[in-house]
């Protein structure tokens, strides 16, 4: 039985090219408007105004007890899904219709007063969510047990860690009992211990029979919660079906990042007057038939530029950065003389070694080991998905790498009681 | 954000049930209004006695100015203090419910882009500060009237009509500008300059009695706020006190109307805030 119905849902915006600042003041409207009085052409102004539709011709259906994962690029249009949905906003066109309690959670800690005590934020937060007064008392210390926050519960959450305001927030929210939970990436939050917690209160959610709609990045969560998923490309659903089905294709659209570069033309070349950039390749080793990089997967790259000076000592320095920037490591080749022509650099990063994410490449060719000749900067993004076997855990495995090393477990002593 | 068991999301306003959806969220309204309190006087030293501070100075300021300086008259037999004191009562709780409910909507703007419940919860909550600082001011009128040994006239029993009527007046006004405002941050700037401008053009520091038989009186009666601070004034100081039932009348048809109207603006509004805010 269908539990929401979703048929033709849009949502237009307007954007604004004009203006900068999104929301134009009475002042523009005024002196718009008397442009227009006085002058003809102010028509072309309604040229500047564009219009964006970041939901279109949106058509499903949930059955109860579905749960739902929600994927796609930024900007895809989930969120704004989540908020038609949730009737935060209304759809341009098209209607949803949905039988039984809602709840939606675009955020922990909805509503939290900073000025308010712990105390005093349960009650706030449990009522604009939905609760109501009664249903707060009674999951009061199980909400307090959860966020494990007994002794800071009369002290204003403006004096809280963020930790403690996210756990807080989060423990409100698990203890809503709706028919149908709507949840947006709240889960990159916390650290690893709670994210845990969270996931397994997901699960329990997904397993008591309610209908659970759920956006993440973690592609891992989502497998592990849902059993049904929706792909979203442009403002359109365009795959939906078995979870495994819609990841792997998802995953294979959005590996392709910029995985090569490369200038048939010396002169278009980047580079200088000593060097020009001819190629720069990344050569994944895909495992078990996928096309996509996991964590599994060695990557092989291939550097090529051409060489203006004969007998230039030179070397190459690569460095690898997270998405957010931080340098993982800066690797070397040692210096040779190279005669005028093409020169080629390889490295391989070996499977098993680091973390997924995203991560962006550059490269540096040195002269005599001292001097920057040309530094390619950001020249290769690429992402790397998870992948897991023989656990159950799936949060999101935290460090920058994660190598296989030696690292065993035995039993040194067996005492055996008497 | 409890809803009925079945719903239906389209463009073009809220739902069919919304009167109940928010008698059902009454709750909700209660613990909004009581955040609204609690936050009020955090982290100030001198706390609440600042709602009684306030409206003592500004009555001791007026009473200096007005009726030492500029010599403005009561009408005859009631105190120049307590006719101010009265008319600052009424005209504050006015003032400050249309001032937080314009405001309301963008104060409370992370609620708006988060979860959902009946928006007219938050200009209704956002009347609860005003309330009590009404009811403190009042309680200081209570006192000056011992001091001026003033009795309370029998028309007090009327009193509850006149704070209705105002509430529906700041609502009327106030819900039409917090749309608006959601819009147009321009109104954020207009407000306080509407309420100086009305104190002027109110009878507060002066009877409206000076008003009478001029060409412009119509005019001025159209003012909804002047029927109400006249019979404010009239039901805590008897007949003494001037009131033309005719400003009443204005009153009660502006008001009505104007709420009306503001209401339909706010429900054909209320689901698209998010996307202006």
């Amino acid at each position: 039985m269908s539990v929401i119905v979703a048929e033709n849902i849009s949502k237009k915006y307007i954007i604004d090219h004009q203006r900068k600042n999104g929301s134009s003041g009475l002042r523009d409207i005024v002196s718009d408007t008397v442009d227009k009085l006085f002058r003809k052409q102010a028509k072309n102004d309604f040229a500047e105004k564009e219009e964006f539709w970041a939901l279109q011709d949106v058509n499903f259906s949930i059955d109860k007890g579905d749960r739902i994962g929600i994927v796609g690029h930024n900007g895809a249009g989930k969120s704004t899904l989540l908020k038609i949905m949730s009737r935060i906003t209304e759809p341009t066109t098209g209607q949803i219709k949905i039988d039984g309690r809602i709840a939606s959670l675009l955020e922990v800690g909805t509503g939290f007063h900073p000025e308010l005590t712990g105390r005093e934020n349960i009650f706030l937060n449990g009522a604009i969510l939905g609760m109501s007064k009664g249903e707060i008392r009674e999951s009061f210390d199980a909400i307090v047990d959860f966020a494990g926050v007994e002794k800071f519960l009369d002290t204003p959450v403006k004096r809280y860690s963020s930790g403690m305001y996210v756990r807080l927030g989060f423990a409100i929210a698990a203890h809503l009992n709706p028919e149908i939970l709507i949840v947006d990436e709240v889960l990159a939050v916390g650290d690893t211990e709670f994210q845990k917690k969270c996931l397994g209160k997901m699960r329990d959610v997904s397993e008591s029979g309610r209908t659970l709609l759920f956006v993440s990045h973690n592609l891992t969560a989502i497998q592990a919660l849902c059993n049904k998923s929706f792909y979203f490309e442009k403002g359109r659903l365009i795959d939906q079906g078995d979870t495994t089905h819609i990841v792997t294709n998802y995953l294979s659209k959005v590996s392709h990042k910029s995985l090569e570069k490369h200038w048939d033309n010396i002169e278009a070349a980047p580079g200088n007057d000593q060097v020009r950039v001819k190629s720069f390749k990344l050569f994944p080793e895909y495992q078990d038939d996928l096309n996509h990089i996991d964590v599994r997967t060695p990557i092989n790259f291939q550097f090529e530029f051409w060489n203006l000076v004969e007998g230039a000592s030179l070397n190459l320095s690569m460095h690898l950065y997270t998405f957010t920037g931080e340098c993982i490591f800066n690797v070397g080749t040692p210096a040779e003389n190279f005669g005028k022509g093409l020169v080629s650099g390889t490295c391989e990063i070996p499977g098993n070694f680091l973390n997924d994410g995203s991560y962006v490449v550059s490269m540096m060719i040195v002269k005599d080991t001292s001097t920057v000749l040309y530094n390619m900067e950001e020249a290769l993004v690429f992402d790397i998905e998870d992948y897991r076997e023989n656990v159950t855990w799936y949060g999101k495995w935290p460090g920058y790498i994660r190598p296989q090393l030696n690292f065993s477990i035995r039993q040194s002593e067996h005492v055996v009681n008497d | 954000m409890a809803t009925q068991h079945s719903i239906t999301i389209k463009a073009g306003g809220s739902e069919k049930d919304y009167w109940k959806e928010l008698w059902l969220n009454k709750q909700l309204l209660w613990i909004l209004s009581k955040r609204d309190l609690s936050v009020r006087y955090k982290q100030t030293l001198l706390g609440v006695a600042w709602s009684v501070l306030r409206p003592l100075m500004t009555m001791s300021v007026m009473v200096f100015v007005y009726s030492y300086v500029a010599k403005l008259k009561a009408d005859p037999g009631i105190p120049y203090p307590l006719m101010v004191l009265g008319g600052l009562t009424i005209w504050t709780f006015f003032a400050n419910t249309f001032t937080q409910i314009s405001n309301s909507i963008l104060i409370n703007h992370n609620l708006v882009s988060k979860v959902y419940f009946p928006r007219l919860l938050m200009p209704l909550s956002s009347v609860a500060v005003g309330f009590v600082d009404f009811l403190i001011t009042f309680g200081i009128y209570l006192v000056v009237t011992v001091i001026f040994q003033t009795p309370i006239s029998w028309q007090i029993v009327f009193l509850p009509c006149f704070i209705f009527l105002t509430f529906i007046t700041s609502m009327g006004f106030g819900l039409f500008f917090a749309v608006l405002n959601v819009r147009f941050r321009d109104i954020g700037q207009l407000i306080p300059f509407m309420v100086q401008v009305g104190m002027y053009v109110c009878p507060v520091a002066y009877p409206s009695s000076l008003v009478k038989g001029t060409w412009y009186e119509k005019y001025y009666n159209l003012n909804p706020l002047v029927g109400i601070i006249d019979g404010f004034r009239w039901c805590l100081l008897g007949s003494k006190s001037y009131f033309n039932p005719q400003s009443l009348y204005s009153t009660v048809i502006t008001s009505s109307i104007i709420l009306v109207i503001s209401l339909i603006y706010f429900r054909k509004k209320e689901n698209t805030f998010v996307d202006h805010i």
